[in-house]
């Protein structure tokens, strides 16, 4: 027996793909995705109108959606993260329906719970067998972890995998398995490995950035979490990467052996991981070659689901054992509510991903942030779009002072005792705005056009049209 | 007192707006070898803006102007800077005293036009060249203005023809003869940068070197460099204990009547009280004041 069909026309027609139906698509494969559009290009091509397309993030490179938004192809989009191409083009109005943003948690959840429902999965496999046990630890597009992928296999009506690796049955140690497969295609290229993961993921070298990774070390120091057993996950930027570099001389002079870290998982933590810093790596997602060749090779690196990382609706999930979390921000207001889902426009530049699950769980949730970043105050009364609400966010690191939530008063006072630079956010705002002056408010329309969805599934916030 | 002084091109609006909080105790705004001739009108403004409209009283604020020669930029630096009221003016090339009267002269008559305070605005000569090592004393004592000395190795050893190198024999004399100019006329002196911003190594044992042979502090052109410099200048825990130590036994033999009193077997004699004020005044204005 065998499920390796022809092509993607034959998969798609066995699927059953009809109009009005939802297809999905998973991102580890980032900017070097080939699969969603050579996907909906056949789609297109087949005649199929009116597709709901959930994916777990869009990037860049699959901006050929917009044509197939202007032709009726596409009529719905639903993800956790739309990069800024896509994201322009819907702000200006291009999709009827608003967009549906998840978090990496709510994602799995809903899914799960049928709120969400896929029609045809179809999912890229950097190695599979003809009968669709599949893993993205090798091949040459390899990406690492499939952990956003594992709940489009398990709950869709139909599972398509497409590879460019076609390895003899049973490829031993898959991550998805052919329990949920119905259909095998092989394609030429997956991906462009060089769009898949970085090569290297890289420390920032920028003063200021350095500055703030310092003082992030030195909250988490203080914070009274850096002890035995202590959990931590970090962003792959340069400042949040730098202070994992702190955390980690910290933590070898101490002593101090962590139970896990999770998230995006980049070369720095599986160094981490390798000097005793910590036990296990807990990897949704790799972000470099470094993260996927130690995913193959260690068992202490554990690949695990979006569910099991974030999902609110789970027993349990991995974020609610992190003890401190270091995330970004595009703004952050003076009531510690975060924006990472537009730019300073209004425009549609990104999405929670697991900001606000992982800020929801985490004991300490730290935002780093330039108070002035691209002439901007990265401070504002209140923010356009809140990704993360405030009662989540502990702390806001800048280069010119750290501002603890008033909510959290203890903390404050341990920080503050440890001399570091503590201030009132409402304080290190009107610094910004002294330097920058009050930027003029963003002219928006009345159409919405995306629901943000926080991860119980309640509408947090909603993004209106901007004008072109 | 400064332990570290970390150079700012005048003409990078993001290093400017950043550079105090870098942690260097002071930042020198650079209009002179960081500016290209084309910019240097530009730089000049930046500076002015960035002095006129940001915050630095975190640091001390040094600007380190033009040489002066035909250009005549060295005058114009000083007519854009000094109404604003920096810490310190950082001569270059400086050759002789003459030279440091002539700028302090330009400073006197600036400040007496614009209503200044006269003679707030301090110097710290920038010694570059062999003429103006070998006439450091001269310089360091010149004017009151002058509270401290700078040494830059880079210029100077293509003046001198010697190889530069990480090792820096070849400034050692350099080195020698400007710490005891400075100390002779009762001033401080900086040690020229370590100028390979990726050996952390290198630095220390570098700024362990300028302060070992009595340097006050040390420039730096990358942030990088900052805490590896202020961590070698500033006084050690243990430092700190031994100098309280010695001040208190100080007291006691005061109170007893005694004379001469000793320390773990050691005569505490009026050097090692001196050392002793000098360490635990460093602790202070490390804790206190702009030395952070």
């Amino acid at each position: 027996m065998s499920k390796l069909v022809a092509s993607i026309a034959e998969a798609i027609k066995a699927s059953g793909l009809k109009d009005g139906m939802t297809v999905s698509f998973h991102h580890h494969l980032r900017n070097g995705d080939y699969v969603l559009n050579a996907v909906m290009a056949e789609v297109a091509r087949l005649g199929i109108k009116d597709i709901t397309i959930n994916a777990s993030s869009l990037f860049d490179c699959h901006a050929p959606l917009i044509d197939h938004i202007k032709n009726g192809v596409v009529t719905g989009l639903e993800c956790a993260y739309m990069g800024g191409r896509i994201g322009r083009a819907v702000t200006e109005g291009l999709l009827e329906r608003p967009v549906v943003f998840r978090s990496h948690g709510g994602r799995p959840a809903d899914i799960e719970s049928g709120h969400s429902h896929i029609d045809v999965a179809f999912i890229a496999a950097p190695t599979s067998d003809n009968m669709g046990n599949c893993t993205g630890k090798r091949g040459p597009s390899a990406c690492g972890s499939l952990g956003y992928a594992f709940a489009d296999a398990q709950h869709a009506d139909r599972v398509v995998v497409l590879t460019d690796n076609l390895v003899p049955y049973p490829l031993s140690d898959f991550s998805i398995s052919e329990t949920c497969v119905d259909f095998v295609v092989e394609m030429e290229q997956i991906g462009d490995p060089t769009g898949i993961v970085s090569g290297t993921t890289r420390i920032t070298r920028d003063p200021v950035g350095l500055v703030m990774a310092d003082y992030a070390a030195q909250v988490i120091r203080h914070s009274g979490l850096l002890t035995d057993g202590f959990s931590f996950q970090t962003g792959a930027g340069g400042a949040s990467l730098a202070a994992a570099g702190y955390l980690k001389d910290i933590m070898l002079k101490e002593q101090i052996t962590g139970s896990f870290a999770m998230g995006g998982i980049t070369s720095y933590l599986v160094d981490m991981l390798e000097c005793g810093c910590f036990e296990t790596l807990m990897d949704v997602q790799c972000f470099d070659l470094g993260a996927v060749e130690s995913l193959r090779q260690n068992p202490r690196h554990r690949e695990v689901t979006a569910a099991h990382y974030a999902s609110p609706t789970a027993k349990s999930a991995i974020v609610d054992n992190l003890d401190v979390v270091i995330l970004g921000a595009t703004e952050i207001d003076t009531g510690f509510n975060v924006n990472v889902h537009t730019d300073s426009e209004g425009y549609i530049m990104g999405g929670s991903g697991g900001h606000s699950d992982t800020a929801a769980g985490a004991k300490l949730t730290m935002i780093i942030a330039p108070l002035v970043r691209a002439r901007l105050p990265i401070i504002s009364e209140k923010v356009l779009c809140t990704t993360t609400p405030g009662h989540t966010v502990d702390v806001l690191v800048t280069q010119r002072g750290i501002a603890v939530n008033p909510a959290k008063p203890e903390l404050k006072a341990r920080l503050k005792e440890a001399g570091l630079p503590i201030a009132d956010i409402e304080e290190l705002y009107r610094l910004a705005i002294d330097m920058t002056g009050v930027p003029q408010a963003i002219k928006r329309g009345d159409r919405v056009v995306a629901d943000v969805r926080y991860r119980d599934g309640s509408i947090i916030d909603r993004i209106y049209q901007i004008a072109k | 007192m400064l332990r570290s002084m970390l150079f700012l091109p005048g003409n990078n609006p993001n290093m400017l707006l950043n550079g105090d909080v870098l942690g260097a105790d002071g930042v020198i705004l650079d209009l002179e070898d960081a500016v290209a001739p084309d910019d240097k009108d530009a730089a000049r403004i930046l500076v002015r803006n960035a002095l006129t409209s940001l915050d630095y009283s975190r640091v001390e604020v040094i600007v380190r102007i033009n040489a002066i020669d035909h250009t005549g930029f060295w005058e114009q630096d000083l007519e854009e800077i000094i109404p604003l009221r920096p810490d310190r003016i950082m001569p270059t090339k400086v050759q002789d005293a003459d030279y440091v009267k002539t700028v302090a002269q330009k400073i006197d008559e600036i400040e007496r036009r614009h209503g200044l305070p006269e003679g707030e605005v301090k110097l710290i000569p920038l010694i570059e060249t062999a003429l103006g090592l070998e006439n450091a004393f001269s310089i360091a004592a010149a004017h009151p203005r002058v509270t401290a000395i700078f040494l830059g190795a880079e210029d100077l050893t293509a003046d001198l023809r010697s190889a530069r190198t990480k090792e820096s024999g070849e400034i050692a004399y350099a080195r020698g003869r400007m710490v005891a100019a400075a100390r002779a006329a009762g001033v401080d002196v900086y040690d020229t940068p370590f100028t390979d911003v990726n050996d952390d190594e290198g630095l220390i044992a570098d700024a362990r070197t300028a302060k070992a042979l009595g340097f006050s502090g040390k420039a730096a052109i990358s942030p990088r460099h900052v805490g590896g410099i202020n961590q070698v200048f500033s006084p050690s825990e243990d430092e700190i204990h031994y100098a309280h130590e010695v001040l208190q036994a100080i007291e006691e033999a005061k109170a007893q009547g005694k004379g001469a009193i000793s320390l773990y077997g050691k005569m505490i004699d009026a050097p090692i009280v001196q050392r002793a004020r000098q360490v635990l005044d460093m602790a202070e204005a490390i804790r206190g004041g702009k030395s952070r």
